[in-house]
């Protein structure tokens, strides 16, 4: 039988989603939550086989025909569609799991929170979104005048309002955000999880017995919330170009546990970060400094673009962030030193490759078309093929779990690595480590002619720098 | 191509101008420059890159064409502002016209020869295309808009485009005719949009609320007419809530005066407006055998909407692809070559011989290619040999003729291509 190829998804839509699979007798023996395991193969189809993904790459692998069926939020495949709209996808089957949608929001604060008073302002409306193509569409059905989209990797609500007038998020209902202070502008999108094919296999490959079985089986539901309260946050005053406060992005995820006790070495008090269900704006103990929590790969583009001062990030975020903006005004004040990692470039261990040098000869001997090199640091990836004169390449983009992109999906990743174990684990061999990286607190160097922001800086690094030698 | 290979193809969408594409494209380019220049017009070349928000700070490209913009960052753009490959050239000229006001004398004549980027799905035609246009900025309006209509026409007629069709239409009544109807903004937007993009069912969908309205708007929008007297006609059934259609239909009708009184022949057909939004007056379409070859109309509102003085203003742009189609055989074509082929040994003294005989043949008017195999084209009228003492000079039919100084070999080329 033909080979079939089944891109799953991580995270939130996995356990309905091996329901769904189990219950079609598609089951993939490994499929769990916790899995280190990638590759898999279905239990009672052996010709298919599975991979699993960040939901986001899912409806890109398929697109791309890496694999012939996948699962993922409609939200991603309306992100895809909106943007190639003749992207070989095609929508088999939508379930009742995964539900929610795609608003415009404001701040709840901000007023007013109509469109068309958006549409008729005469300034520059800022658009913060981890869905930029449907952020950018809707900007453009809206006839907005002027506006710029900033792509984040997520916690997009925690721009508005100051550093936003519009954030372009997926929620499961308006209740979820209002309870998070945020009023609807607009739905663009809407929808739970979907089984999408690729268009070509979807008109040149047998696929009946699988689809039969997934097309029929019901869906499982998502469990009745209950509705949250609405936030009535205090107000808030909006950004000015003479705010004397030095305004600093801390990092969200597992980068928290570091700063705050990188903080807390350096006797910096804060309040409601660096624990669970904490605060997008906690409270720092350093007088003059405003905070707020987003993702570290966001904040060397916000401190660039002032909607930041200052932040603690990880300098392959920086590395990146200047591959790509040579000229951008943002540099490394202080290296903090914790979160030591490498930036490596692995290749399959059945590779017969040891050097960055012997990839070329493999290339040639192989009769590759191209060499695919995925990675989350898409412009340090791009520099490293070029500077080795790799061409011809191209980049994968991927949103993390990059390791199990080989061999099927890339022929070199660029990743990061603490110890190699994981690298190791998937059978990678690290061909050449390109750069070292820990946390940093970088600084847009233009605040340094504002006298007081730049005392405030100076003393922020001062008390940082006591983190380093406590 | 091995398999290991990858083919080094352009680019999906794109198209490579060979020789005999670049004799048509300057052919057509020379004309068209030749006609603006007399017509007391004057070149001007706009940037390719563009910041995107010049296209969407006027409103007045559709959604559905902004969605087909190539748009980027740029290397600077961590602010979030994106670049644009140009999409369309009446905006940024219409920016040249504002930042240049002070400077410039009123009316602004301008024309350019130019490509504009769009993205075209199929990837089967080209997503550049290059655009013969023309804008004045100042002028009053109808003999603005006949001027242009004129010049284009005149430009088509020296191209040797025989059977041209001009179809006229008024944005300016679509848009008063719109606002007529009860629906909100946000759907007089988009049926606007819909009739840009050549589609008028929703206008007449939305005006079957009033029988009279829905009578007016099929009335107008489906029949084709040769004659103004068509739209005195339509004008007579205007209700009493239609003044503003009224007076835009007044306008539409100076203007065919005009066009008449200069011999043109036309067609109104309301649903030939297309385009872009920025349109607000007349509008006309120039095609043959069903092929648009260029377009334009009045955009008063644009240059206010840049931050202008209130001006009126129009232009046009014939598309120079399916211009070069249309050319009738032997227009556009390479013209034959006065040309010579030299060959010569490769040593320093023949070398040397053939590089001082090639500068002095060329002075003289001839195109002279020195050769660096033995192969010579059939293209070549003739065949020089060098030698470091002797010239041999041999014709198309094989006959050869020697000299042994360089002003003998001008001599006899000479004679030959008068002769």
């Amino acid at each position: 039988m033909e080979r079939l190829k089944f891109a799953l998804p991580k995270g939130r839509l996995l356990k309905p989603t091996r329901s769904v699979l189990e219950s079609a007798g598609l089951g993939f023996d490994g499929y769990a939550e916790g899995s280190r395991h990638y590759c898999l193969v279905s239990s009672c189809f052996p010709h298919v086989t599975g991979k699993i993904f960040q939901e986001k790459d899912v409806p890109i692998q398929v697109a791309i025909g890496n694999y012939d069926l996948g699962v993922c939020g409609r939200q991603w495949v309306e992100e895809f569609l909106v943007r190639y709209p003749l992207g070989g996808l095609v929508r088999v089957r939508d379930f009742e799991y995964g539900r929610g949608s795609i608003f415009a929001a404001a701040d709840a604060r901000s007023s007013p929170g109509e469109t068309s008073a958006i549409r008729h302002d005469n300034g520059v409306v800022r658009i913060v979104s981890e869905y930029p193509n449907l952020a950018e569409s809707f900007a453009l059905a809206l006839r907005l005048r002027r506006f710029k989209v900033f792509p984040v990797w997520g916690a997009a609500e925690a721009y508005l309002p100051e550093n936003s007038d519009v954030a372009v998020i997926w929620r499961e209902s308006e209740d979820e955000l209002a309870a998070q202070g945020l009023r609807p502008l607009r739905t663009l999108a809407g929808g739970g999880a979907c089984l999408i094919a690729n268009a070509s296999s979807w008109a040149r490959k047998d696929m009946g017995k699988l689809l039969e079985g997934l097309c029929r089986v019901p869906s499982p539901r998502d469990e009745a919330k209950t509705p949250g309260g609405t936030v009535s946050p205090e107000p808030v005053a909006l950004r000015s170009e003479n705010d004397k406060d030095l305004w600093m992005a801390l990092p969200d995820g597992h980068q928290q546990s570091h700063v705050a006790s990188f903080l807390a070495r350096a006797g910096i008090a804060t309040e409601e970060y660096g624990i669970k269900l904490g605060n997008n704006r906690p409270h720092i103990g350093v007088p003059g400094v405003k905070v707020k929590v987003v993702r570290p790969q966001d904040m060397p583009q916000q401190v660039a673009n002032r909607n930041f001062d200052v932040a603690i990030t990880g300098r392959d975020w920086l590395t990146d962030h200047l591959y790509r903006f040579p000229s951008s005004p943002v540099q490394e004040a202080l290296d903090l030193g914790f979160g030591k990692v490498r930036i490596v470039a692995a290749i399959s261990g059945e590779t017969p490759v040891q050097t960055v040098a012997e990839v070329r000869e493999w290339m040639r001997g192989e009769q590759r078309p191209y060499l695919r090199v995925a990675s989350e640091y898409v412009n340090i990836a791009d520099n490293f093929a070029r500077e080795h004169h790799l061409s011809p390449y191209k980049i994968v983009p991927t949103w993390g779990a990059t390791e199990a992109f080989i061999p099927e999906d890339a022929d070199i990743v660029i990743e990061n690595t603490e110890t190699g174990r994981t690298l190791a684990e998937h059978n990678l061999r690290i061909i050449d480590t390109l750069a070292t990286s820990s946390g940093c607190l970088i600084v847009n160097r233009n605040i340094m002619s504002s006298p007081d922001l730049k005392d405030k800086v100076l003393f922020l690094v001062q008390s940082l720098a006591k983190g380093l030698s406590a | 191509m091995s398999k290991g290979q990858q083919s080094s193809g352009k680019c999906r969408g794109t198209r490579d101008m060979l020789p005999a594409d670049m004799a048509r494209f300057r052919h057509i380019e020379d004309i068209f420059r030749e006609r603006c220049t007399k017509w007391g017009y004057e070149e001007v070349r706009t940037p390719t890159l563009e910041y995107m928000h010049l296209f969407t700070s006027t409103g007045t490209l559709t959604p559905a064409m902004l969605g087909k913009v190539y748009s980027f960052l740029d290397w600077d753009g961590w602010s979030g502002e994106r670049v644009v490959l140009r999409p369309d050239c009446t905006i940024p000229v219409a920016r040249v016209c504002v930042e240049t006001a002070q400077a410039k004398p009123s009316p602004l004549k301008l024309f350019y020869v130019t490509n504009v980027f769009a993205f075209e799905e199929t990837g089967l035609e080209s997503r550049e295309k290059w655009q013969c246009g023309a804008e004045l900025v100042g002028a009053s309006g109808p003999v603005a808009d006949a001027e242009l209509v004129k010049l284009a026409s005149e430009t088509l007629r020296l191209l040797g485009l025989q059977r041209v069709d001009l179809k006229l239409s008024h944005i300016g009544v679509l848009r008063a005719l719109v606002e007529t109807l009860s629906v909100d903004e946000e759907q007089k937007h988009q049926m606007l949009d819909r009739i840009l993009e050549g589609n008028i069912k929703p206008l007449l969908e939305a005006a079957s609320e009033s029988a009279a309205t829905e009578k007016f708007a099929s009335l107008l929008m489906e029949l084709k007419s040769e004659s103004k007297g068509f739209l005195e006609n339509v004008r007579a059934m205007c209700g009493p809530h239609m003044g503003a259609v009224q007076s835009q239909l007044d306008d539409f009708i100076k203007f065919i005066e005009l066009l008449e009184a200069l011999y043109c022949t036309y067609q109104v057909d309301m649903s030939s407006a297309r385009g872009f939004e920025y349109y607000t007056g007349p509008t006309f379409q120039f095609a043959s055998g069903g092929t648009l070859l260029g377009s334009g109309g009045r955009y008063d509102a644009l240059i206010p909407l840049m931050g202008g003085e209130k001006v009126t203003a129009s232009g046009f742009a014939l598309y120079v692809e399916p211009l070069s189609n249309c050319l009738k055989n032997g227009a556009g074509t390479i013209p034959p070559w006065k040309g010579v082929s030299i060959t010569t040994e490769p040593n320093p003294a023949s070398v040397k011989a053939a590089f001082e005989v090639a500068s002095t043949l060329r002075e003289a008017g001839f195109i002279a290619d020195i050769q660096f195999s033995d192969e010579t084209s059939e293209k070549w009228n003739w065949r020089l040999s060098v030698g470091t003492s002797k010239f041999t000079l041999i014709d198309q039919q094989g006959k050869a003729n020697t000299a042994t100084s360089v002003p003998e070999v001008l001599k006899l080329l000479e004679s030959k291509w008068n002769g």
